[in-house]
């Protein structure tokens, strides 16, 4: 720490109220109680105390060895084995304790060193302003002025233009590289706009993808359905694929179902309707249906949807209703998609068009 | 029981009570032991009530005249306050009962799980009742309900059941005030009639979109958790972040900082 160079005691200089001059300076209200008295501690006074100290820091340290030889122990003697996940629990608990006790030991006892053990001298810093002197903050002025002088970095401009273009464009290889990471072989502003359905795809339940009749459903009926052929693909794609395409299936009775228009009406098949499980807030998934009210709860926000009204956003902050699959069956019995979704699922994007 | 116990221990530490407070803690005791006793034998025995005897279905429809019909009408055929109960089923009737949930306390966001009001044998007769008046699903029989595919039944239940159970079946809520129960220490049998019927707000899994073997898989797999600990140790109830961010706000941060407050001391 600094010394107060200008060498006065303890209160804020006067000259610094002087060189301002507009401020209102309101007279201190309180005496400055000055330094608390020195205090001895008790390892200071009883000898006992600081032996009783002593021991304390050593045996801390000697614990500290001990733990570590534990964690190593218990890395040897608690190994993980494979298909027992309750292997994995000791190992990883008996290492961390370990590790952890002989760390924490280590630091506590050097706390507890350093404010029992070691010498106890008070010494007062006191405050200073920041502000450097008249002097220090003129030479400061001189240096900047002198070095653009010398450098000639105003005066040879062409220098100087190069040097700041050569700094915009060292970062410009790191964009490319990052850029890169993005997939290039397809546009993700289609990717998101589709999914895996198709017209004439059958709706399948997941994850056995079997294929389902429309008169397996009853009434309050809920089935996690996916796209036809979607479990045959690898996994890695299987699972981008289901992220978008997952489906809600449910049967209400044909009443309860309002439609703002005949075409709409035409995408249920009697009382069954299917809907995307993405939700149109942050893409979470949403199947917490509730069979008597037709409400669809979104569980990481609490968006409601009205499936007895084409999914409307009955709260919460879902910007859109959850889009729909029309549906209807093919010759067999089983529900096919008669197109894929006709608005893009999930959140918002920067170039979705509402 | 293990709260008695705990009293009881306090209580002989400290020395304070009176001599009459053991007596009476250890009547307590005895009457909780024995009142759960008494509730878990009756809700868990399987009495082997012939469903389609005409004197079962009589019976049955006394009790249903003198405990159901102000709600459900007196051929069960739903008035205002209550729906229909025409070709539901017997295992609709012997899960409502049979977890207390019906008859209905009072009017609320749902029907909650209390007490059971009947005997088994009373359940049943209603259950007999309600699945005389039209075809409905039938109470699963025993074999139904064990030895499935644990690793199956898991799948089946982290995609159709665990949205609204909570992937550990701890429970969680859902719109205005309802909630999807717990499902530990509910019997295998109410589980399958649940997914059978689906109750109150809980949708529908009949035996063509879950058959039957896929229902005993979840059945087994929600047997399986409960009989295995978590292999991560303590679980909180497996609410998931809301207990887990507490418990370390509370221990976690207070360790640091009563550590904090510890270095910063004076040593006396």
């Amino acid at each position: 720490m600094a010394k107060n160079e200008s060498g006065k005691a303890d209160i804020v200089p006067a000259n610094n109220a002087e060189a301002t001059g507009t401020g209102v300076v309101a007279p201190d209200a309180f005496a400055n109680p000055g330094l608390p008295p020195h205090r001895p501690r008790v390892t200071d006074l009883d000898p006992k105390a600081a032996k009783r100290a002593e021991r304390t820091v050593y045996v801390l340290f000697y614990l500290s060895i001990a733990a570590s030889v534990f964690a190593v122990y218990a890395y040897m003697f608690f190994p993980i084995e494979p298909e027992n996940v309750h292997s994995v629990r000791m190992n990883t608990l008996y290492l961390g304790l370990g590790i952890a006790f002989s760390l924490l030991a280590i630091g506590i006892a050097a706390v507890h060193w350093g404010k029992a053990l070691m010498a106890d001298k008070e010494a007062v810093d006191h405050r200073h302003p920041v502000r450097g002197t008249e002097e220090t903050r003129a030479r400061a002025v001189e240096i900047f002025r002198e070095s653009d002088e010398e450098s000639g970095f105003s005066r040879r401009t062409l220098i100087r233009n190069g040097l700041i273009g050569a700094l915009i464009a060292f970062p410009l290889p790191a964009i490319a590289l990052f850029r890169g990471l993005a997939p290039m072989d397809v546009d993700p502003n289609n990717e998101l706009k589709h999914t895996f359905w198709k017209k004439g795809m059958r709706l399948t339940r997941d994850p056995q993808g079997t294929p389902i009749k429309a008169s397996e459903l009853t009434i309050g009926s809920a089935f996690q359905v996916i796209p036809e052929g979607l479990v045959d693909l690898p996994e890695h794609e299987m699972l981008d694929a289901k992220a978008k395409a997952a489906v809600l299936l449910v049967r209400l009775k044909k009443e309860d179902l309002n439609w703002t228009s005949k075409e709409r009406e035409s995408w249920s098949y009697e009382g069954i309707v299917a809907y995307s499980k993405i939700c149109t807030h942050v893409g979470c998934p949403v199947a917490l249906y509730e069979q008597q009210t037709h409400h669809l709860l979104c569980p990481c926000h609490q968006s409601q949807f009205d499936i007895s009204n084409e999914c409307a956003v009955i709260f919460g902050p879902a910007a859109r209703p959850l889009p729909q699959l029309p549906i209807t069956v093919d010759a067999e019995g089983y529900l096919v998609a008669t197109s894929d979704f006709t608005e893009p699922v999930g959140p918002s994007f920067w170039e979705r068009a509402n | 029981m293990r709260k008695n116990m705990s009293e009881s221990k306090a209580a002989r530490r400290n020395g304070r009570r009176g001599p009459l407070a053991s007596v009476a803690l250890i009547l307590i005791g005895l009457v909780a032991t024995g009142g759960a006793y008494a509730a878990f034998s009756s809700a868990s025995a399987t009495a082997s009530v012939d469903l389609s005897s005409p004197a079962v279905i009589d019976e049955g429809q006394k009790l249903f005249a003198a405990n159901c019909s102000t709600c459900h009408g007196q051929q069960a055929q739903g008035t205002e306050n209550g729906p229909s109960l025409i070709g539901v089923g017997s295992a609709a009737v012997d899960f409502q009962v049979g977890t207390g949930r019906m008859p209905m306390q009072m009017s609320g966001p749902q029907a909650e799980q209390k007490p059971v009001q009947f005997t088994d044998e009373q359940t049943k007769a209603l259950a007999a009742y309600v699945a005389s008046l039209a075809p409905g699903p039938a109470i699963p029989s025993q074999s139904q309900l064990e030895g499935g595919n644990v690793s199956n039944g898991g799948e089946l239940f982290r995609i159709n059941c665990a949205m609204c159970h909570n992937v550990a079946g701890a429970g969680g809520a859902l719109t205005e005030g309802k909630y999807a129960p717990e499902l530990k220490g509910v019997a295998a049998v109410h589980v399958y009639e649940a997914m059978l019927t689906g109750p109150q707000n809980m949708p529908v899994f009949n035996d063509l979109n879950l058959t039957p073997e896929e229902k005993k898989d979840i059945i087994s797999y929600l047997t399986y958790i409960q009989e295995n600990p978590s292999a991560g140790g303590l679980e909180l109830s497996n609410l998931g972040p809301v207990s887990e961010g507490l418990f370390l706000w509370i221990f976690g941060l207070g360790a640091i900082v009563a550590l904090t407050v510890w270095v910063t001391a004076k040593s006396n």
